[in-house]
Parts: structure tokens; sequence; C-alpha cells
């Protein structure tokens, strides 16, 4: 393996190996996040809401079980590299059809191993989310390129990364139609709509509140996503029109984009929640779930507009992880319900979505 | 919900003495569970039968019964306590069926208490297998097919049902006790039999075998309000039909994808919610087909286990502290994560770093047991050690095992493997024992292919890659050389675990020389944190563990402090005593304003939890990871210096480390590193005693067989073999003639068994002693300060001869038979051994008395097994007065202070009873003798000796019979004491049986016996076995026959032992048991806490 370096935007410099793809010019570029889940790596290297960043995963080994067929989240994987301990050269489960590394490789994503991720970690809980460069190429290259990148701030990423053309899953007989936009959708998302009896027809980012509704769907979904939720171009602006009118759900990016069309704010967090075990408590019981979370940015509490409550509460930081609009018939949640990969601890929430659609 | 006010006092019921299959992490929960209840205000009333834990002592709880857990006993602590509830899943598998027999006896209903924590239901529904299993099919789990039996024909006709191989599981056991494998009718019969007799309520589960199926463990928590968390995933490296407890095992799981991962969660949680554990830790197995992906659960244990202390020390969340602020009323997001301290308990742990846990055996104390290892639990203790990869963390748990091994091979122990073909190592591989990793190893290293491997084995083939990366890492290295090492070199080779001694056997250069090599290219440990968070938020505690990266996180010292050194895995001869020693010091010197470091890679022990000291290195303990922490805490700068090290309190472990110390410039607190030579060193200690003229039995050191001989015809048989520098009293024996002596000597070399400990040596002799017969063998603890002032901590004479070693042998405070003028004399020997050797702090001295003659048999320089025992007998700290002297207090001063006070004696006797584990090795004599074979201790405290001693061997699970009869049979040179012994029972009204040459001696002395029975094999009548398995006898006497290995009589007590049956093996220990007995007749049974005990003597004192 090919020594390598990488040098975040403030300088600081680890030592590592090439794997994964090698970019002719031996340079990869992104914000440089972590994920402190202990399993479902592959879930997460094919989660699109990862676009732009590069990811560094706090448990050393990652590859040991390899890559599955199942258990990818979107087609391709959409971040913009990898940062580990130590890559599995041996991949082992029941279900592995390809190595980590050669997934890696056959999807272009470069990675560094043989990281002193714990070090990069505590340095990225000081600094924040901070952009950064790994590769082949000598340090100053790699500086450069790191203050070169502009990081998440203020870029609709989601544009990038949502369907060129819509499509539809879900059996024709299903008792509910909903239609979601993608801003980078992740299949088990899909998956757990289906599984409650919905068709849903997924359209990319753009398209207006009246096109939607002329689909009359029973209700509308808005998925996670990557980056910043201000720059979504009109997102919000069609969300607006839509709530009040049909069910709506959203998850991550969806939550912060609906959250933006009630009238709140959002600001970014320092470095984020990427992880499996964030603690929420659903506020009208008190239960506490544990969640899967994504996000570098989040609601700003004293921005929620008259009407709309609080459903879900980071234990952690104290963080807004759910709105509903009460008589609005709209809710969304911050983490992931559906898991792919994490706990399955708030599932209810896609059989309260289609009981709503229901009632509605 | 915050904490309940509707309760006041808690009872808890702690496990009992230390056995295989539960060890000190019930002290370790025990302990934070009474921290906890205190803290939160609750009076606590504790009852552990076992003195050598920190539970027991009375500082922890506000009533401390040191009593036999048995349902009569607790009864009348009940009575006399009141208290509201029972919290019983804090005592592992002895708590748990002591809480549901107390509620079956109606005790808990009559008294009005109220069990927390897990209800009888759930307890029944975890531990009853059939309804286990029937509740898990209900929710939808899958269970291997099985069926139930209470007899031997039902498990036969079961078993051809399920389909061999099947697996026997007895109900309510624990470590696997009376499990096993049976693939056909035959071996069914013996396996069904086993388990009938281990289950409680003789009921076993008939199982088809998964062996070969992956095995993992989860340890789940759930609070009242359903909120329900996984803290630790574990995987077993060795596949099913290896226990868990006997596995190397991994944290967290390693080849399963989160799919699988959640899917197993969520079985978890269903599994406990059904079972209906209300709050607390459960802990959950599964297994996995590792083609299909299968999953099915094997079993759930509603309390704090083994693998949940594992899992505290892991992921630093402490399970049993949750647990008990749980049981009394809070939610989990209501607690603090006290490491975060900004966030709540109600979370999942995330690691950054690997941990592997492995087994350590005592098979070479247990001639007879096969080291195979199965479904039982046949470990003694384990270690943990956690690294960055899996590499690092399994080669730093192999070099903490203390077997002579420097990690995963690549020392003088693979030497072995040489001998072996390759076929040879494939098929050794294929069989579990103590030694298959390590001949997985030298295959991988032989180009054996993982698949081959992992064929035979059906280890993962994940692990066995990550062993091949060690396999290819030395070669490379030993291509280099140690000249060639660039840093990049040395991290790698570090990085995978590689340690110094590793490195020096591979080049074979001195290890100082790697470790300055190494230190010129800039490599140096870096130590990191144990967080619960993977560093995603800042951590208050300093709970580090090292690795070879690129930061560390170590904070600048605030004060002067001081490292102490753990004992390392429990073993037979060196268990939870020392942990107890250690944790004191920590305790003391906290409180005297030092800054505390513990180094112990134990992760059962109290000493390793994070809040014990002000700094935990999860470390092994040896010269080089010791020295990197001194070295790291040196150059730490701060205020604060490093006053120096404590290698005095942990046992025979740190001690080996007292050199390495000195000469490396660190402080070693205490006793000076030459005088423990001086104890040590045979020859010097002689000449200490002649100079002191204190009297040694005749003796001398031989190196090989003619010196030995030699030495023997000196000083005439029997003699005593030893060899030195052991613990435990390894490898000992009494030989009676020159065949028993070559035998011997040829077991201490290097080809014999105790080959791998370092053989016999000039460095390393044999030490030949007269032994003496018939001498009354004494312990005592004593202290002594800089200014010369020795304290007698106590003076404990053993029930056994000399001969048992100390560590098997019952013994009592105060002495009930030493005349006033031994006593005097042994106190004198020990204040002059003491000055002699200039010990500052702890030193035990072990006499034989002999026809009124005080022979020294030998003096250790450190804290000795009996330290927690005699503090308990007399309510002295002892170990926390040694720590502070060794730092330079003097007694006088630490009277002052109030933390020395007289000790509390004259109205009661404390007697310790050892615990041995001979049940689990059915092939093994449970005959006591000079090797150290016990595992635990129990003490019996009472006004009298007789009372203390029966309620001794209740505690030891060995309750004296009130009526009934008495079998003996007696070596000749036993007969006259035993006739005396005889004569006592008879007069209790005991009916006498006897064998026929012990018969007709008991009757021509006029003692007479109601039933002879033939020797065994004779087939005339009866003989001693069957009267005993026909249930017709309630105490056996059999004292060994014969010399060398004393075989005849061993299936007398073998027969005992497995139909439970009371059994002494000494003619003292009948004489004590006679006093017991008579005593019981006589008076009523009392309970009274240690608290009370203490008081009275300083009331006594007082007045
Ligand atoms: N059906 C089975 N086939 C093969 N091995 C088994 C089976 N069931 C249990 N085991 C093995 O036996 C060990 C002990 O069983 P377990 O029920 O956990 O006993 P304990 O209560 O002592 O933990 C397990 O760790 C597992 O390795
Ligand atoms: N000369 C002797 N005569 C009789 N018994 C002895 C003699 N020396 C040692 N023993 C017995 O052997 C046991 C173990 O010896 P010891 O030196 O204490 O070993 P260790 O230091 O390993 O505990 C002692 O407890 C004592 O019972
Ligand atoms: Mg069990
Ligand atoms: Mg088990």
């Amino acid at each position: 393996m090919a020594d390598a370096l990488l040098v975040l935007a403030d300088g600081t410099t680890f030592e590592g190996e090439a794997v994964g793809y090698a970019p002719p010019d031996g340079v990869a570029t992104g914000e440089v996040v972590f994920n402190t889940a202990l399993s479902g790596y592959q879930e997460i290297v094919t989660d699109p809401s990862y676009a732009g960043q590069i990811i560094t995963f706090t448990y050393p080994h990652i590859g040991n079980y390899g890559i599955n067929e199942r258990d990818d989240q979107a087609r391709v994987p959409h971040c913009r590299g990898v940062v580990v301990r130590d890559l599995a050269r041996r991949a082992s489960n029941w279900r592995a059809t390809e190595h980590l590394d050669a997934f890696l490789r056959r999807h272009k994503v470069p990675g560094i191993t043989g990281i002193d991720t714990r070090r990069l970690t505590r340095h990225i809980r000081q600094a924040g989310a901070i952009p950064g460069a790994f590769g082949v190429a000598d340090r100053d290259t790699l500086l450069a390129a790191a203050e070169r990148d502009g990081g998440t701030d203020g870029c609709d990423l989601a544009s990038a990364v949502t369907t060129a053309q819509p499509y539809t899953i879900g059996p024709d007989a299903a008792s509910l139609y909903v239609v979601a936009y993608d801003f980078g959708i992740k299949r088990s998302i899909l998956d757990h709509l289906v599984g409650e009896g919905c068709q849903v027809e997924v359209v990319p980012a753009r398209p207006p509140a009246e096109e939607v509704l002329a689909r009359a769907p029973a209700g509308v979904f808005l998925s996670n996503g990557p980056g910043d939720p201000a720059a979504v171009t009109d997102a919000a602006r069609n969300v607006r029109e839509l709530v009040g009118k049909l069910p709506v759900f959203g998850i991550c990016l969806g939550h912060q984009i609906m959250s933006l069309a009630l009238g709140a704010r959002t600001f970014k967090l320092r470095f984020g929640h990427h992880g499996g075990n964030h603690p929420v408590r659903h506020v009208p019981t008190g239960r506490v779930e544990i969640t899967s979370q994504n996000h570098n940015y989040a609601v700003d509490a004293d921005s929620l507009p008259e009407g709309s409550v609080v459903s879900h509460l980071n234990l952690n930081d104290g963080d807004i992880e759910g709105v509903h609009t009460g008589g609005l018939g709209a809710f969304s949640v911050q983490y992931h319900p559906e898991a792919g990969p994490g706990p399955h601890d708030a599932r209810y929430l896609f059989k309260e979505f289609t009981e709503l659609m229901r009632a509605g | 919900m915050p904490k309940r006010d509707d309760l006041e006092s808690i009872l808890l019921i702690g496990s009992g003495p230390i056995v295989i299959g539960q060890a000190c992490e019930f002290d370790y929960s025990g302990t934070q569970a009474c921290r906890v209840l205190r803290e939160e205000g609750y009076r606590v009333v504790l009852v552990n039968s076992n003195p050598a834990t920190i539970m027991t002592d009375p500082e922890f709880a506000d009533a401390t019964y040191v009593e036999p857990l048995d349902v009569p006993t607790i009864t009348r602590i009940i009575e006399k306590e009141r208290p509201d509830a029972l919290l019983p899943t804090l005592g592992g598998q002895t708590g748990l069926n002591l809480a549901v027999a107390l509620h079956d006896a109606g005790v808990l209903d009559r008294f009005g208490v109220e069990l927390i924590g897990a209800n009888v239901e759930a307890i029944r529904t975890a531990e009853d297998r059939q309804r286990f299993k029937l509740a898990m099919t209900e929710i939808g789990l899958q269970v291997p097919p099985s069926g139930i039996a209470y007899t031997v024909d039902e498990a036969l006709v079961v078993a051809q049902q399920v389909g061999y191989p099947v697996i026997v599981r007895p109900a309510f056991i624990l470590g696997g006790g009376g499990t096993g494998m049976a693939h056909g009718v035959d071996e069914m019969h013996r396996v069904a039999e086993r388990g009938l007799a281990a289950s409680p309520i003789s009921e076993i589960l008939i199982e088809r075998s998964i062996s070969g199926w992956k095995e993992y463990e989860l340890e789940v928590m759930r609070d009242h309000a359903d909120n329900v968390v996984v803290i630790c995933s574990i995987e077993n490296v060795d596949p099913m039909g290896v226990h868990t407890g006997e596995s190397i095992t991994v944290a967290p799981a390693q080849t399963l994808t989160d799919v699988e991962y959640q899917q197993m969660r969520d079985a978890a949680f269903a599994c406990i919610r059904r079972i209906g554990v209300e709050t607390g830790g459960s802990n959950v197995q599964f297994a996995v087909h590792p083609r299909t992906g299968e999953q099915v659960i094997i079993e759930m244990n509603p309390r704090v286990s083994r693998s949940s202390a594992l899992a505290s020390k892991a992921t630093g969340f402490p399970i049993a502290k949750i647990a008990a602020k749980l049981a009394v009323g809070y939610r989990l997001d209501e607690i603090q994560n006290d490491i975060t301290r900004e966030t709540p308990a109600s979370f999942e742990p995330t690691i950054d770093y690997v941990v592997t846990k492995f087994p350590r055996w005592a098979f070479e104390k247990l001639p007879g047991a096969a080291p195979v290892l199965g479904t039982q639990m046949q470990s003694v203790g384990e270690v943990m050690a956690i690294g960055r990869t899996f590499a690092e963390s399994l080669q730093k748990a192999v070099r903490s095992l203390e077997t002579g091994r420097l990690g995963l091979n690549c020392d003088p122990t693979e030497r072995e493997l040489d001998a072996f073909g390759d076929d040879e190592l494939v098929s050794s591989a294929a069989v579990p024992t103590p030694e298959r990793l390590f001949h997985v190893e030298a295959a991988l290293r032989r180009f054996v292919s993982v698949e081959r491997v992992h064929e035979v084995t059906n280890i993962d083939p994940w692990f066995c890659d990550q062993i091949l990366q060690i396999v290819e890492e030395r070669d490379r290295l030993e291509q280099l050389g140690l000249q060639q090492m660039t840093r990049a070199d040395w991290r790698r080779a570090k990085r995978l675990g590689f340690g110094d001694g590793q490195l020096a056997y591979l080049w074979g250069v001195p290890q100082a020389d790697i470790r300055a090599a190494r230190l010129a290219a800039g490599v140096r440990v870096t130590y990191k944190t144990v967080d619960t968070c993977a560093a995603e938020f800042s951590a208050f505690t300093p709970y580090h563990y090292g690795t070879y990266e690129d930061t560390d996180e170590i904070a600048p010292l605030t004060k002067p402090a001081v490292v102490i050194l753990g004992s390392g895995p429990n073993r037979i001869g060196q268990g939870v005593e020392f942990d107890y020693c250690c944790v004191h010091a920590a305790f003391a010197l906290r409180d005297a304003g030092f800054e505390t470091v513990m180094v112990n890679c134990n992760p059962e022990t109290v000493s390793t939890d994070y809040d014990t000291s002000d700094r935990l290195f999860f470390e092994p303990l040896t010269e080089e990871d010791v020295l990197n922490i001194c070295e790291r805490l040196t150059d730490s700068g701060g205020p604060g210096g490093l006053k120096g090290v404590i290698v005095s309190l942990g046992g025979q472990t740190p001690l080996k480390l007292a050199h390495v110390l000195e000469r490396n410039g660190i402080p070693v607190l205490g006793t000076s590193p030459s005088s423990i030579d001086a104890a040590e060193d045979r020859e010097q200690f002689n000449a200490l005693c002649t100079k002191l003229g204190i009297p040694q039995p005749p003796g001398g050191t031989a190196t090989n067989v003619d010196e030995a001989q030699r030495i023997a015809n000196e000083i005439h048989y029997p003699v005593l073999v030893r060899p030195s520098y052991v613990l435990g009293g390894r490898a000992m024996q009494i030989v009676y003639d020159d065949t028993d002596l070559r035998r011997a000597m040829v077991e201490l070399t290097h080809t014999g068994s105790l080959g791998r400990e370092g053989g016999l040596s000039l460095e390393r002799p044999a030490l030949i002693d007269r032994f003496l017969e018939d001498a009354v063998e004494v312990d005592v603890d004593a202290l002594r300060d800089r200014t010369g002032e020795v304290l007698i901590g106590g003076v404990m004479e053993h029930i056994e001869e000399a001969g048992v070693h100390s560590g098997d042998s019952a013994c009592a405070i105060p002495p009930p038979t030493l005349a006033a003028d031994v006593i005097r004399t042994i106190e004198q020997h020990t204040c002059a051994l003491a000055e002699a050797l200039d010990v500052i702090g702890l030193c035990n001295v072990q006499y034989a008395v002999k026809d009124d003659t005080v022979f020294v048999i030998e003096a250790n320089p450190r804290a000795s097994r009996t330290v927690p025992f005699v503090s308990k007998a007399t309510g002295v700290p002892l170990a926390k007065v040694a720590a502070r002297v060794m730092l330079g207090a003097t007694l006088e001063e630490l009277r002052e202070e109030g933390l020395l006070h007289p000790p509390a004696e004259g109205g009661h006797v404390a007697v310790k009873e050892a615990v041995l584990p001979f049940g689990r090795f059915p092939d093994v004599d449970t005959i006591l003798g000079p090797e150290m074979r016990s595992t635990g201790e129990v003490m019996g405290i009472d006004r009298t000796f007789g009372m203390a001693f029966g309620k001794s061997q209740a505690g030891a699970g060995n309750t004296l019979p009130h009526r009934g009869t008495v079998f003996l049979s007696l070596a000749d040179r036993d007969k006259n004491a035993g006739l005396l012994a005889a004569r006592r029972f008879a007069e209790l009204g005991f009916a006498i049986a006897a064998t026929a040459g012990t018969a007709r001696a008991l009757d021509e002395n006029g003692v007479p016996v109601d039933t002879v029975v033939a020797k065994v094999g004779e087939d005339v009548g009866v003989d001693a076995v069957d009267l005993i398995s026909s249930g017709k006898v309630d105490f056996v006497v059999n004292t060994p026959r014969g010399r060398g290995p004393r075989a005849d009589g061993m299936h007398i007590r073998r027969a005992a032992l497995s139909h439970g049956v009371a059994c002494v093996t000494t003619v003292s220990a009948a004489l004590a048991a006679a006093a017991g007995i008579s005593e019981e007749l006589a008076r009523p049974p009392e309970v009274r806490s240690l608290q009370e005990y203490h008081d009275d003597g300083q009331l006594r004192l007082e007045v």
C-alpha cells in the first residue's frame, strides 16, 4: 500500500496508506466528518446524505463483513472518501459478495487507512467539521486542496444527488399513493413506506407544489439528503404550499426543509450528529428512543413559529429532533427512523404517517 | 420517576466463595450496588460468606453479615433486620437461586420483603430451560430443537427424538455446571446422570447440538419505563460448544452486518420484555449459523454476570451501578453518564478500540483432568486487554495471562510446537484446548491455509486472517533484523501488538536493548481513553489503555502520585484477596491526599473499576507495560511527581517486577527489593534464620536428582520437594522414598509439568526439606513501619496439619489450641524476622509447630492471602495501614489519626475454610496436599470455635449433620487420633461405620462399630462406595492411606463428593467437626453482623 497523508484545512496532518480508488492527481477533498456507528459501513458509505463529505469511521476495523447486494442505500455512493484506522483485507460474512476495498475502487471512492482516527475525531470535536484533503500527493498540494474546498455551507447538494427522472415503486394495488421528494433518499426509507402499504412515486427535488398536488397523492414525503437545507432551491417554498393541504412527513433534510417552510431557521452544528446511539425523548410519552443520526444542520428552537410543536428532543445536547404542526397534519424528525444502519426503535413513525394519510 | 421513597432498607445477597464460574465479578457488582444504594440514602444489609471480598468491608454496608448463604441463615437475618426489599440480581446465580428459595419458603411474604430488580416469575422463566424455550417460541424467536427429561431413561428417549449429537443443559446452573455433549447412547447415560445431579430441581434440557455456530452475547439494560438499551455486543472467537466463560471473546461483535446485528438487538429486547425483567441488566446469548445467518437464542441470564462485568470494563458503562439505581426507581434518562457528565445513561455506548478477553485455566494443578474445553466452565480466571486493533488486543491479552507466554507465540514456549508435524498441528487445533490458538498460529506460520484452519476449528476466517497478519509481520521482522528497524517498522510491529519480549526472542537480544532501540527510533506508547462514546464527547474519567498512535491523552499529575500494581488474572493461589489489598491501598492513599494510579488487567475486579483510583491503566502487568506507564507519568509534568510503585499488595505478580523497576530508577515503595530476595532466596533466608536462632526444618537446595538424593539421605524421609519462586505450593510434593523423590524431581525439570514455568536451574533450585509430620501449621500477618514498630495483625492456627497447603486448610483466629508461650515465641520470631528483613509494610510468616518447637517454613515480605480474613476477624484495616506505612506514615501517627485502632477480640472466633473445585473435575482426587487447589474461601464467625467452625463448613457447602452415621476409613498412622474422633461422634449419638481395618482398631479400643464394610473391590457384601451412594452415611472421615500418589481411598472421597455427603480428609478436621456438632446441638444458631462483633470488641477494650 502506498503511503498517503490526510491534511486538514487548518494544517493538521495525519499519516496513513492509500486504499480504495486512486484519483489520478492523488488528491481527494471534502468536508471531514466522523461517524461513531460500530456496524453499517456499507449503508453509511452509500448514504447520499454524505455527498461532499469525507467519512471518518471511529471504529477501527472497517470492512470485516465485506459488501453484500442488499444493504446499499443508493445505486452509487456519493461521499468524497473514507478514512479508517484499519481496512479489513478479508471479508467474512455469509452474505458478502465483495470486499469493501474493491467496492470503493469500483465506485471511484478514495480511501485512507492506518489513520489515528481517535486523534482526528477529537480534533473535529474541537475544530468542527472541517475541509480536508488526502491522498498520495505531497503535503503542500493536499493542504492547498483542503483550503480550496469550501465545505458544505450554502451548497445545494441535494439537487446534485436527486433522481433525474421520477420513478415509482411499490404495488399498483397499494392502498396509499405517496409522492416523495428525493433530496438524496435512502433505499430503506422506500422499503419502509412500501412495507406500510404505500406505492411511492419518487420525484426530483425541484417540481413545484402544484405538480405534486396534481398527482393527488394521499401524502407527501420529504426525504433525507446532504448539505445546507437553506440552499435547497425552491424546496421550502414548495413545501409551504403543501403543508395543511395533505399529510406531510419529513426525515432529516426533509425535516429541516419542512421547518424552514413553517418559518423556522436552521443553523450548522459544530460537528453534527453521525452515529447510531443518540438518545431522543419522545416528548408526549417521555419514552427514550435510541436513534440513527446523520446531520450537520439543525432547526433553531427559538425560531419555531406558533402552532408548530417540538415532538422529539435530543437528550445529549437538547437539539430539536422532531416537530409537528398540530392540526396541519405535517410532522418530521431530524433522525432516521428507517435506520439502515441503526436501531429500529422509531419505526412506528412510518405507521403514524400511513395512519395520518388514511385518516386524512 | 425519581427514586422510591417507600423503601428504607434493602437486603443484598453476595455470591459467596470464589468458585469456577462465579468469581470476583460479583464482588465488583456487589460493591458498586452497596455504594450506590447508600449514596441514595438506603440502609443496606449485606450477606456474603466470602471474607476476601471488598463488599464485605464494614464500611460498605450498614449491616454486614459474613454468614453461610442458605435459607435458614438468611431467614434469621431477615427476621432480625426486617429489610423492605431484596435485590437478588447482583449476587450471581447464588443470589438469584437463594431469592427464589426464600420466596418458595414463604419467607419473603412472611416478612413483607419485596423483590426488586427481577420477580420470581421472571427468574423462573429465564432459568428454567423448558419454560424459557416455550416463552421464546411464543414470541417467534428460534431455539434449537430440544426436549426435557427428569430421569436418565427419559433422557435417552428424548435424545433419540432430538437426534445425536445432543447437549445436556441442567436448569438453574451456572458456568455450565453439569452440561455436556453426547454423541451416542453410552455417552448419553453418563452425561444425563451428571446433568440431573447438577440441577437443583434435577431437570435437564436435551438439545440438538449446534456446535460450530458463531456465538454472541448482548448485554442489555431495561428500566421500569421500558426503555431498553444494548450496552455491549460480544463475539466469541471459539464457536458454540465452548462455554462463553471458556472462550476467547471480543467486543464489539466483528463479523455481523448491521442488518444481522439489529435483528439480534430486536430479539434481545423482545426476550427481556417477555421474560419480564423489570429493571436492570441481562445477558442474552445467541448462535448464528456461519453459512445461512440463521439466528437462534441460547439463553438469557436475568442478572448481572461475568459478561456484564466484562462489558462494563470494555465500554466504561458501569452496568451494576446503573442496575442498582434502576432497581430503586430511576429511569435510564434520569441517570447521568459519569464519564461524559453531560449526557444521560439512556444511550448505547460506542467504542473505538477492540477488547479481547482470554480465560486462564489451572489444569497443571489438577492432575487427572483432561485439558479439553467444552460446555462446562473450567477456567479459574480471565484477563482483558484493550488495543486499537484485534491483533494488538489479542497479543496484549496473551502476555497479560502470566502463563510464561509473551504473546501469540514468538516466544520460548513455541518450541514445544516444533515437535508437531503440520497435520498434527491442524488436528490438535481442531480440539478446543487452552493451547488451541497457539496451534492455529503455528499452523498458519507453516502455510496451512486460513480456509483449512477455519474448516477444522470453525473459528471465523476473519479472526484467522488477523492471526495470519501477526504471522506475516513476524516474518517481515525476522527478515529485517533489529538494525534495519525504521520508525515505520516499529510502529507497524507495535500496532500488531508485538511485545518487546517477543522481539527480544525473535532477534536473540536482551529485552532492554529492544526497548532502547524503539525509544531511540522515537516510537513511544500513547495512552487513549475509554469514554463510552468514541470521543464524540470529552471524558472526565482517566481510564486509559496503551497503544501506538500519534497522540495520547494523559493529563499532568496534579498531586504526588502512587502507582499500585494489581494481581492480574485470578488463579489458584492468587485471587480476590490481593485485589482487596490493592483496592484498600487506593482508598487509603486517596484519602491521604495522593493521586492513586491502578494498573491491572483483570476485568472481574473492583480494582479495575474506573472510580476506585484516580487513574486506571488497563494494561498487562509486564516489565514493558509497567515501565511504559511509569515513564509516561514521570514526564507528564504537573505539580505532582511519581512518588513510587507499590509491588507488595498484588501477590507474586508485581513482586516479580521489583528489580526491573529499581534498575530503571523507579522508586519501589515499602520493603526493598533486596529484602524481598533475602526472603525468597533459600540460601539467604537460611543464613538469616540461623543468625536469628529461629529453627527451620532441616533441608537444602538441589538443582538435580543426585543432589536431591544426597540431601534427602542426610535429613531423612519424608521430605518435601518444592520449587523456588512459585506461589500456591505449585508442584510441591511430599515424598517418602528414593523412587518418589526421583519422580518428583523429574517433574520439576523443563520436560516436566513445571517446564513452562521455568523448570529447574541454578537460579531456580528445588528446596528439599524434612517434612514435619503431624505438625500444627500457623500463619501470621504482621506490619512494620519505618521506626521499626511491629504490629502483629493476626495469628492463625490451621485446622489441618502442616502438609496441607495454608491456602487449602481451615484456620482460626484466635488460635484455639496453641499454648500461650508458643504464641509468644511465634510473635517474637515474627518481629525478629520483620526487623532483620527491614520490612516496611506487610509480611506473612508461616510456621510449623511440632512438639512445642516452632519451625519457620517461609516468610513473604508482602500482603498475604489471609489479610482480608484477618481484617474481617479483628476489624483492623491492615491493607490500608500498610499502604500508609509504605508511604512513610508511622503506626503511631496512624493511631492518632484514627485509622489504626486495637483489634476487636475476646468475644468471638473466626474460622476460614477453603472451597475446592473438585466438583467440576470428576477424575481428580479430592485429597489435600502441599499444592494449593482451592479457588476461594468462606468465613464462619461466632462466639465459640465450634459454632464458627460449623458455620464455615456450612458456608463451604459441607453442612455438618446433627445425627446419623459417620463413616471412618483411616490410614494406620491416623488410627490413634482417629479413635478420639470416633469416640466423640459416638458420644454425640452418631452410629459408626468403618472399613475393616479401621473397625478393628476402634473395636479393640472400645468404640462400638455398627457397620463394617468391605474394602472396595472385594466383592463381598456392601463396600464403602455402595454404603455412601445408598445415602446411609451422613459424614465421611477418610484420611489418605499409602504414600506418593495417594490413590487409595479416592473412590470413597469421590463417592462422598458426588452424593453431597460432607467429607473430611484429616483427623484434625474430624475433631473440629465433632466440636462444631456438639455446639450446634447445644445452642440455638445466631446471626450477628461484623459491625456488632467489631463494636463489642471495642467496648470490651474500653471497659
Ligand atoms: N445446542 C447447543 N449446541 C452446542 N453448544 C451449545 C448449545 N447450547 C449451549 N451450548 C454451549 O454451552 C455453553 C453453556 O450453555 P449456557 O446455556 O450458556 O450455560 P450457562 O448457563 O452456564 O451459561 C454455551 O456458551 C454454548 O457454547
Ligand atoms: N517442612 C515442612 N513440613 C511440613 N509441611 C510443610 C513444610 N514446608 C512446607 N509445608 C507445607 O507446604 C505448604 C506450602 O508451602 P509454602 O512454602 O507455604 O508454599 P507457598 O509459598 O507456595 O505457599 C505449607 O502451607 C505447609 O503446609
Ligand atoms: Mg446461565
Ligand atoms: Mg451462558
